[in-house]
């Protein structure tokens, strides 16, 4: 669901019709023959699933089961009442909300100071900067946790290298329960910076010049410009790209799967690792449906707070 | 969202819109803020550099201390351990095959439905409009399990029909092309159906040519999407024959290969190169995309 494709539905529908391409039945018929393919695979591989999905969170279903499905045993709300006690259930989702609360905050407000100095503050090589801070985001997560997982080597990574070259003995950042999850955060900041700021350089640039002319002539400086101006014409893009980072970050998997298999300890270990290892290493899918329902209801709540932003936006 | 409203809205040639010079006189840049962008280019760049010169490394000048910055004696060896120990030239064929074909279905069934969405009137549209906005606030965790499941009892785990099928068409295909879609004139469509063409042949013969930078922008993303995927492969794909690049590495990083380094990076290097290639030679159409409909691909 993005902002754009809101905001054009609206005006679509405002805007005059095109004229008619015969009668009734055969208009409709037209549209589906269209919307054909979209419609059967997004029934059989995402309406259905998701419906099974949520009926299997009823059930014991495991590895049995999967040669004979229907077979599986319902257990009605077990699983649900088991995740309330499931100690290690409430860690992932503590870890997926401190993953969350610090890394979303600083992916946009980085992003954004690039994109203001990008758009505002310089005039020179800023396509280069452009590609530089957007290249990771286009590259794999399981390739950048590698590298990082390498970097971050307690002995022979780069940053306790340089961090012995002046004398500090750098930690072993990710066996450690404290520093595990920051180092993990700051890889995703590394990552995702680049999205937000491609994002808010295409907002800048919609904010007339004008209103900096006439803020520059009130005497105000480049600080106060970001403050009075900047801030508040982009807060629908901010809004927008807050929440979309925060559905994004909410399905945290390959950063832990590849750097600390969760731990140590499972201080790193996401809701989404914790369903993929509950459902293809111990093959319990009916429990691991159960955490995948609780992580959608919860995108669900979030998504459905954007719809409503964006429509007061709107309005 | 007036903001972004105004760079979504349709226009002809996605690549240029974003002009040089079109938001006028700014401050004139200081030096600070020159210095600290630079810094964090270093950043952004760095770990890249990195594991270019880590994938050149021989094993030993990894465990000398302090190890080596640039590689001593630059050797091909790790690459040449990742073609002839792990079979990667098998699974950077698996990633491609995957990723193109997901690629062309989506340049295929988006513009289908997009079309349909922006210019046509029917029953059902509003219904179908809602169900494409939903798609994109599922948890790909969610459809994980049932997709198992059934891709099992259809015989398809470990095929490529099981890694490519669900993905053919995707929303953000849709949206793009539909957003553009709006900018073509009716009266064009008009004229098409006056000289008699049916709907099927307007949006082949009308739409699609004129709809073509956007299903660039579109078909690059989709690509780079499905080449970087990683949850859905490393649960379909289980024998090590039908692991993708994304999957080959990971299970190796995790596994027995955890401390080579070099081979690690190198095969990082494998991952990424076709990416930074492609990213280098489209980068603005890239960004263009992002941009546009707030989505990565």
């Amino acid at each position: 669901m993005t902002a754009p494709a809101l905001t054009q539905r609206t005006v679509a529908d405002r805007a005059p019709r095109p004229a008619a391409t015969g009668g009734g039945w055969r208009r409709d018929l037209t549209g589906w023959a269209f919307a054909a393919p979209f419609v059967i695979l997004f029934g059989v591989f995402l309406a259905i699933p998701i419906l099974v999905s949520f009926a299997l969170s009823f059930t014991s279903f495991n590895q049995r089961d999967l040669v004979n499905p229907i077979g599986t045993s319902f257990v009605g709300l077990d699983n649900y009442g088991r995740l309330l006690s499931d100690a290690k259930f409430w860690k992932s989702l503590v870890n997926t909300f401190y993953f969350v609360g610090v890394g979303v905050p600083l992916t946009l407000a980085i992003g954004l100071l690039i994109a203001s100095a990008l758009s505002r503050g310089i005039t020179k090589f800023r396509t280069a900067f452009r590609v530089g801070y957007y290249l990771p985001v286009i590259t794999s997560i399981v390739a950048i946790a590698v590298v990082w997982r390498f970097l971050l080597n307690p002995d022979i990574g780069l940053i306790n290298v340089a961090l012995g070259s002046i004398g500090i003995q750098g930690p072993d950042w990710l066996a450690s329960k404290t520093l595990a999850m920051p180092s993990i955060i700051a890889m995703a900041v590394w990552r995702n910076l680049g999205f937000a700021m491609v994002v808010f350089i295409a907002g800048l640039q919609a904010i007339p010049v004008s209103l900096y002319e006439a803020a520059s002539i009130d005497g105000a400086g480049r600080w106060s410009a970001f403050r009075y101006v900047t801030l508040p014409m982009l807060r629908p893009t901010i809004l927008f790209m807050l929440v979309i980072t925060t559905i994004g970050y909410l399905q945290l998997f390959e950063e832990p799967f590849v750097m600390t298999d969760g731990g140590p300890l499972d201080a790193t270990l996401s809701v989404t690792m914790y369903m993929y290892q509950q459902g293809f290493e111990f093959f319990k899918q009916g429990y691991a449906s159960a955490i995948a329902y609780v992580l959608f209801v919860i995108v669900a709540v979030i998504a459905f707070l954007q719809f409503r932003f964006l429509r007061s936006e709107d309005a | 969202m007036t903001a972004i409203q105004a760079s979504g809205a349709p226009t002809k040639a996605p690549a240029r819109t974003r002009g040089r010079s079109s938001s006028g006189p700014r401050p004139a840049g200081t030096w600070w803020i020159y210095a600290l962008l630079f810094l964090g280019l270093a950043l952004m760049i760095g770990p890249f550099l990195w594991m270019v010169l880590g994938s050149l490394k021989p094993q030993p000048e990894f465990l000398v201390s302090p190890p080596t910055f640039l590689p001593k004696n630059p050797t091909l060896d790790n690459f040449g351990r990742l073609f002839d120990q792990l079979d990667f030239p098998r699974f950077f064929f698996n990633s491609t095959v995957v990723a193109v074909a997901v690629t062309v279905g989506n340049i295929l069934f988006c513009p289908m439905l997009g079309y349909a969405l922006a210019k046509l009137q029917w029953r059902g549209k509003r219904l179908i409009m809602g169900l494409v906005l939903a798609t994109l606030m599922v948890p790909a965790g969610i459809t994980l399990i049932p997709n198992f499941v059934l891709m099992r009892n259809l015989g398809l785990v470990n095929t490529y029909p099981g890694l490519i099928l669900p993905f053919l068409v995707g929303p953000f295909g849709v949206f793009l092309t539909r957003q553009f879609m709006y900018g073509i004139p009716n009266e064009l469509l008009e004229a098409a159906r006056i000289d008699g063409a049916n709907e099927w042949r307007i949006f082949w013969q009308v739409v699609l040519p004129i709809t073509v930078p956007v299903l660039a922008t579109l078909g690059i993303l989709t690509f780079l999407g499905s080449w970087n995927s990683f949850l859905y492969p490393l649960v379909m794909a289980q024998e090590p024959k039908m692991y993708t690049l994304p999957v080959a590495l990971a299970t190796f990083s995790t596994g027995q290969y955890q401390a080579d380094h070099g081979m690690l990076m190198a095969g990082s290097l494998v991952l990424v190169l076709p990416v930074l290639i492609i990213f280098i030679l489209f980068q603005r159409w890239i960004t263009e995309g992002i941009a546009t409909t707030g989505l990565k691909g």
